[in-house]
């Protein structure tokens, strides 16, 4: 099974600062770290490898320090990784990034099962995943528990279908999917690896690629970047902390009483 | 000897800390026995103090009417040093749990005893400064934290409990507040009556305020996870890192077992368990270089004592994975067995493998199951003696020729009883065994300047 698992750079903590005048995230001086929720995504792909065989490959889209965020996947687990990096794809939106990543997809070659994580710790929109699949024209699933091949449990035993157990509006769903598909997975389903020292000292700079525009199919600039991004920011700031705090002091009855109807009356009950 | 506490002592109790004197029935179970010490008791009366004077005021009221007072923290502790032993009054100061003081100029805290470490922790990270010791168990009091030294996994660089406290305020056995040490750096002026009352696991007076001293948070910190062949191997290559300069701030070793014990206890799989024993080393530093080029020479050295690879721990989901089952693995051994008791044994980091290797042989000898874990680093080992399906006779007999035969041991190599729990109730024999009886006439001789009438926490460390 040949998987390609997207990934992205995210900032190394919670507390990141917005430049108040260009409403743009300060990412210098910033550690970063691969996206938490990429963690699970790779970490089922490195399973699913391990149990059909195949190999894992990562692809991400940003500036050139993303490369690091490409070492390490290759110190996880992966064969080997690209990463899409052109001053022209710069400021784009959620639908330019899709179809970037779709446009690095086609040029990367064929891929059975492309994995996704379920959103990113910085964007937060979780739907560049969907969008990329929609881009590529292959189906695909979000939420993703569990997957396995089909043919596995004797239930419509082919074996270029995914068996895929999903989280849909409160329910569990199992579907089988064709393959090529892609699979945005569920954050928590697995207990991701660690990057691998031995693996890490191992990694040659002919493992990672780079991408550009050049190597894209489509090379009309305007489909990328902040030309291709219908979205526009208008403004970005951290949300305001309420620090109103109320206190009840009354005797417990009175109390859950008047929680009850708080509750009630801002309709979380 | 001792009154028994009557009707209108307790009148007396509800004047100095009204609403918050439980008496009798109404005192719940847990205020009679801490997480393992093996000995419950419940207290006459359980007072919830809320400040230094009323301390002083109840402990006042106890010495002129002889009533023996035991200070209990979170009750979190693992020899029964909390445990009223004597009955009496329990004095509880989780309700002391205000953070009184951040001194940015002095770099130091003063706080209440009945602070969380966990909260305390959060409360200085959160404004970039650090205190380093870190016991596992975080829902502790840093009083009870005090009491008995805590070490905790950050010894190796840093040190423990006792070197990050500069001053106390304490109440003596009949009332008296005095205040010990303070905002000083330097302090050479008399007996190191602070240090003394550090470690004294409640014997000596009541903490009623803490300075602590602050470092400035170090601004990263990566973890390796070493998998190693056998335990053997793993604990060997302690001294060559010890030897080698590197300054880890921990240095934890883990074995499978244990680990499988922590997946079952949190429901939650741990990022690798192909290997039997695995050693965890933590790096911390001011910039990214410094602890890249330190974690990369400890990953090499790592391989070339034979670890089978070096797992990168460098976020903070990652971070997650493997420390809360590090942290969990009290907690789970005990989910493990029916019960248990334990060895906090220490022995000079030299003679670590030594002694654990001595663990197994004693396990095999006594017929007891002796899983165990520890800080591989500092010499301080965690280990468990389980009862499994043993009756309690059997249990018992044979938990005493393995702690004779472990602490024995731990002597002849010149460790000690109590690496960081402390002697509390359950370890007395063997502080007294180990120390003779000079040391112990020294300690209690001690014990009776400070409380003449052997009032407060009775039956513990030496007496």
């Amino acid at each position: 099974m040949k998987i390609l698992a997207c990934v992205k750079q995210v900032p190394g903590t919670s507390r990141v600062e917005i430049d108040p005048v260009t409403g743009v995230l300060k990412r210098d001086g910033v550690s970063s770290k691969l996206n938490p929720y990429d963690l699970y995504s790779l970490e089922t792909g490195f399973q699913l490898a391990e149990k059909y065989g195949g190999e894992v490959y990562t692809l991400t889209m940003g500036p050139g320090q993303a490369k690091t965020a490409v070492r390490e996947t290759l110190a996880m687990g992966a064969s080997g990784g690209t990463v899409i990096s052109d001053r022209r794809f710069a400021g784009a939106d959620v639908l330019a990034t899709s179809y970037t990543l779709a446009q690095g997809v086609r040029s990367a070659g064929e891929f059975d099962l492309i994995l996704c994580g379920k959103q990113t710790t910085d964007g937060d929109t979780a739907q560049v995943g969907p969008e990329l699949a929609e881009h590529l024209g292959i189906p695909h699933v979000t939420n993703v528990l569990e997957v396995r091949l089909a043919g596995e449990e004797g239930a419509g035993g082919n074996r270029s279908r995914l068996w895929v157990r999903a989280l849909r509006d409160g329910l569990i769903v199992e579907q089988l999917v064709a393959m090529p598909c892609l699979l945005c997975m569920e954050d928590g389903v697995n207990t991701p690896r660690l990057p691998s020292f031995r693996r890490q000292k191992m990694i040659t700079e002919d493992q990672i690629g780079v991408m550009t525009l050049d190597d894209m199919e489509d090379r009309d600039e305007r489909s990328y970047g902040l030309s291709g991004s219908p979205t526009q920011v208008v403004r970005m700031f951290p949300p305001q902390k309420r620090d109103g705090k109320e206190v009840w002091d009354g005797p417990e009855e009175e109390s859950a009483e008047r929680i009850f109807d708080l509750l009630r009356e801002r309709k979380m009950i | 000897m001792y009154h028994n506490i009557e009707e209108k002592d307790i009148r007396a109790l509800r004047g100095i800390a009204p609403g918050r004197v439980l008496a009798g029935e109404e005192i719940g179970e847990d205020y009679g026995h801490d997480e393992l010490g093996g000995i419950s008791r419940m207290p006459d009366v359980l007072v919830k103090v809320l400040t230094t004077e009323e301390v002083s005021a109840v402990m006042a009221y106890a010495y002129a009417h002889d009533i023996p007072v035991t200070v209990r923290g979170a009750g979190t502790g693992l020899v029964g040093g909390c445990i009223a032993v004597e009955g009496g009054i329990l004095l509880e100061t989780t309700a002391m749990n205000k953070i009184l003081e951040l001194d940015e100029d002095n770099l130091t805290l003063t706080v209440q005893p009945g602070v969380l470490l966990m909260d305390l922790a959060a409360y200085v990270e959160e404004r970039d400064y650090f205190y380093p010791p870190d016991p596992g168990e975080k829902t502790a009091t840093i009083g009870g934290n005090i009491s008995t030294n805590a070490g905790g996994m950050r010894a190796v660089k840093y040190g423990v409990t006792r070197d990050y406290v500069r001053g106390l305020t304490v109440v003596l056995p009949d009332g008296e507040i005095v205040k010990l040490g303070g905002k000083v750096v330097k302090n050479s002026s008399g007996y190191a009556l602070k240090d003394l009352m550090i470690g004294s696991e409640g014997t000596l007076g009541v903490i009623t305020e803490a300075i602590l001293k602050l470092l400035p948070l170090p601004a990263l910190s990566v973890s390796l996870l070493a998998p190693f062949e056998t335990m053997e191997k793993a604990i060997e290559a302690v001294p060559a890192i010890i030897r080698s300069r590197a300054v880890p701030t921990a240095i934890e070793y883990l074995s499978r077992e244990t680990i499988l014990y922590a997946e079952e206890y949190l429901g939650k799989q741990f990022p690798d368990k192909s290997s039997d024993a695995y050693l965890l080393l933590t790096v911390d530093g001011g910039s990214l270089a410094a602890v890249d080029g330190e974690t990369e020479s400890l990953a090499e050295l790592c391989l070339s004592l034979g670890a089978k690879d070096v797992y990168i721990v460098d976020t903070e989901e990652r971070r997650s994975s493997v420390w809360t089952a590090r942290g969990a693995f009290l907690e789970a051994i005990k989910a493990s067995t029916t019960e248990m008791d334990e060895c906090d044994v220490v022995v000079p980091r030299s003679h670590v493998a030594e002694f654990i290797r001595y663990t197994k042989q004693v396990a095999a000898e006594v017929g007891l199951r002796l899983p165990g874990f520890g800080h591989a680093g500092d010499g301080n080992l965690h280990i468990y003696l389980c009862r499994d399906e043993l009756d309690r006779e059997e249990f018992e007999a044979r938990l005493a020729r393995a702690f004779d035969l472990l602490y024995g041991r731990a002597a002849e190599l010149g460790g000690q009883v109590s690496g960081e729990h402390g002697i509390g109730w359950a370890k007395k024999g063997y502080l007294a065994r180990q120390n003779g009886g000079r040391l112990i006439g020294l300690m209690s001789g001690i014990k009776a300047v400070f409380d003449p009438k052997g009032l407060l926490n009775p039956g513990k460390v030496c007496r």
